[in-house]
């Protein structure tokens, strides 16, 4: 019987990063990751993990390390966030083009310019369409567990992709909560040692990272696209696989909360479905039938198991701490698609909490109001708790 | 026994060529020639990280590839970080052991935009070998400026004009900024000089930690001279004084290549189209007086008159 232990949300992924026996690992600090890297640094500092920690001067290096440790054939991960993440963007899409299994923990923050060191998803949702798998955690449990699951799909020999893991900064990050731990042993028989198809190897030369012509450039891309489509598969076998391992389980791509006979569902990513579950609780006390969906992994993106869970809804209220400048939530963007064509819900995209902002129990209640009372499509995203008097007449 | 193309010295093995023939280089390349000549004094048992460029473009257009050893390409900037996780990797699990790592790039990612990864790479100490091929401009998108640009040299985005006499800025001072590291090994060689090549290659692996080899390479498709005669002119830049030979270990200036007579700098320029106008617009003299003084600081601070 494993007991509840409370550690931080980032000791969580740190410990659960070390019993995936990682044999390389790189970062750079940055706001609020870095109690995960300095975790991972003192475990190896202290013969821990078996594993080599390189101290990099910049994210965009921090990738570049992991990227040749991965294609050299070994375990990697890393961990960033905002600025970091988007420092990293030329090696994401190399990563991902190179099919290499790399793992990051994305600790969601919102990117400058203002600088601001506070939580919203913008940073992880604008590298969506690198070729990562991306999957969302509400609690320190769920990120704890992931970490196997992240390798064990990534370096699937089928899939070979890098995946993130996304926590909210600060709000998981530094929060302790109980979790139960899991046992080296039971992560010993999850995830076996990662065995590449392909790697460096003076025994067997081989030239990675050729420049491809218009004659296979496509077909190599389709390739990518096909393997992140392929996944899914692999997904629900690594969860289902969890599951069975540790006694803990998990829908592959959400969770539903109330949503059986409900006629408004709220969705939402990360930390924020607690809010939203007290919400959800309190509304159906007064009698209104509403639930919440939970989004955990947004690519793939899961449009059929998306529309089976959402269509017998009137209305969904996304409310996403992301916006598309110009447009909406990508969220609710990307969920319209699983409509086109089927008479499902109307759906509204709610933008919430950028830059660390709270979102209270009465913010989500104020959004399910609103949603309730909308009954044409909406252009754009509602904001949600805009403070006018501080907004200057001139914009 | 020798084979055709390799030196007579041979040292790959007869039949086992590391660096095929058949790439895409331009006639005359020094590039290419170079990187050969380093991949024969390496050996089999060498991992090569590769930066964006001439040397990649060319020796790895999909499914073909030039290269006889483990090679591997990034982006343009970050080959220094890649072979550090690469030796990383080969730490971690015991395979490290008689493993050559080579990082290298064009002097655009080595000056410019990835230098620093390469300082990075320098001040964690690395076992690797950091090699730039300088050919002096960003020759793979059409001979723009880089830092390595020599002062006066028209590029197409430093070009020579009715007011302007190309390129203002003075070269930047790679091997010392390497050698401020404090890293053991920062030193130059030319590809018109094969031999000494091969060997400074062979010597310089030996040597653990980090390691910088700057290369002087000819390109006669950016410097606009005869495609026979890029050797040629890769020795007059060293026998102008615009290209000293020397090492750094240390810290401290050795194996300087003296030279018995220092030939003047015009006898460099006139072989190539890039320094062409200092010879025709008026005030020239004074732009080749300059370039000049640059070599004359060269002999007089690396003590190249023998």
């Amino acid at each position: 019987m494993i007991e509840n232990t409370v550690v931080e949300g980032s000791y969580a992924v740190a410990e659960a990063v070390k019993l995936c026996r990682p044999k390389v690992i790189s970062a750079y600090p940055i706001t609020p990751q870095t109690h995960i890297v300095e975790d991972l640094s003192q475990m190896v500092a202290d013969g821990e993990i078996d594993c080599e920690y390189v101290v990099v001067e910049s994210e965009f290096a921090a990738a570049s390390v992991v990227m040749g440790a991965s294609t050299a054939g070994v375990r990697t991960y890393t961990a960033t966030t905002a600025q970091g993440l988007f420092l990293m963007y030329e090696v994401l899409y190399n990563i991902a083009g190179s099919r290499l299994p790399v793992n990051m923990t994305c600790a969601n923050r919102a990117p400058s310019a203002p600088i601001s060191i506070w939580n919203d998803q913008q940073d992880s949702v604008a590298v969506r369409d690198a070729g990562w798998i991306q999957i969302y955690c509400e609690d320190s449990q769920e990120i704890h567990d992931f970490q196997p699951i992240a390798h064990k799909v990534g370096e699937n020999p089928r899939i070979r992709l890098p995946v993130m893991t996304m926590m909210d900064g600060f709000i998981l990050t530094h929060t302790y909560e109980p979790i139960k731990r899991m046992e080296q042993e039971e992560v010993d028989e999850f995830l076996p040692p990662y065995d590449p198809v392909v790697k460096l190897d003076t025994a067997r030369p081989l030239t990675f990272g050729a420049f491809a012509m218009p004659d296979t450039y496509h077909e190599i891309r389709y390739m990518l696209s096909r393997a992140m489509m392929n996944s899914k598969g692999v997904l629900e076998d690594a969860f289902k696989e969890f599951g069975e391992v540790f006694g803990r389980e998990y829908h592959p791509y959400f969770e539903e909360y109330r949503t059986e006979d409900a006629d408004i569902i709220l969705m939402t990513m990360g930390s924020l479905a607690g809010t939203i579950k007290d919400a959800v609780d309190r509304l159906r006390d007064d009698g209104e039938k509403v639930g919440l969906l939970k989004l955990r992994t947004a690519r793939p993106w899961p449009t059929a198991e998306l529309r089976k869970a959402l269509d017998h809804a009137s209305v969904v209220a996304v409310i996403e701490k992301d916006i598309s400048l110009g447009h909406e939530g990508t969220i609710s963007s990307d969920l319209k698609t699983a409509f086109h064509r089927h008479d499902g819900p109307l759906i509204h995209s709610f933008v919430a909490g950028l830059g660390g902002r709270d979102i209270r129990v009465a913010d989500i209640k104020w959004a399910y109001e609103k949603a309730k009372s909308l009954r044409e499509p909406v252009d754009g995203s509602i904001w949600v708790g805009v403070n006018h008097d501080i907004i200057p007449e001139v914009v | 026994m020798t084979q055709p193309g390799s030196l007579k010295e041979g040292f790959i093995e007869p039949g086992k060529r590391l660096f095929a023939p058949g790439h895409r280089g331009c006639a005359g390349c020094g590039e290419l020639l170079a990187a050969r000549l380093v991949l024969e004094a390496a050996g089999p048992n060498t991992i090569i990280t590769n930066n964006t460029g001439c040397l990649e473009v060319t020796t790895t257009p999909f499914p073909t590839s030039s290269w006889g050893v483990p090679w591997v390409h990034s982006l343009f900037e970050n080959a220094a970080a890649v072979a550090s996780g690469i030796e990383a990797a080969l730490i971690a699990t015991g395979k490290r052991e008689g493993i050559n790592i080579i990082a290298q790039g064009g002097d655009g990612s080595t000056f410019d935009i990835g230098i620093g990864l390469i300082s990075g790479m320098l001040e964690r100490g690395h076992d690797i070998l950091y090699i730039c091929y300088d050919n002096e401009a960003y020759m793979n998108t059409g001979i723009q400026r880089s830092g390595a640009t020599p002062t006066y040299a028209s590029t197409t985005t430093s070009p020579s004009g009715k007011i302007s006499w190309g390129n203002t800025r003075p070269k930047k001072p790679m091997p010392e900024i390497m050698a401020a590291h404090g890293i053991p090994y920062s030193g130059t060689a030319s590809v018109s000089y094969p031999r000494e090549l091969l060997r400074k290659v062979k010597k310089v692996l030996e040597i653990e930690g980090p390691k910088y080899l700057h290369i002087h390479v000819p390109c006669p498709t950016g410097w606009y001279c005869d495609t026979a005669e890029s050797i040629k002119v890769g020795k007059l830049a060293v026998e102008t004084a615009l290209f000293p030979i020397y090492d750094i270990e240390d810290g401290v200036v050795t194996n300087v290549k003296r030279l018995k007579e220092i030939k003047p700098v015009t006898e460099y320029l006139k072989t190539q189209r890039r320094f062409a106008h200092m010879f025709k617009k008026e005030g020239g003299d004074e732009i080749i007086s300059a370039i000049q003084a640059i070599a004359d600081k060269n002999v007089e601070r690396l003590g190249l008159k023998r």
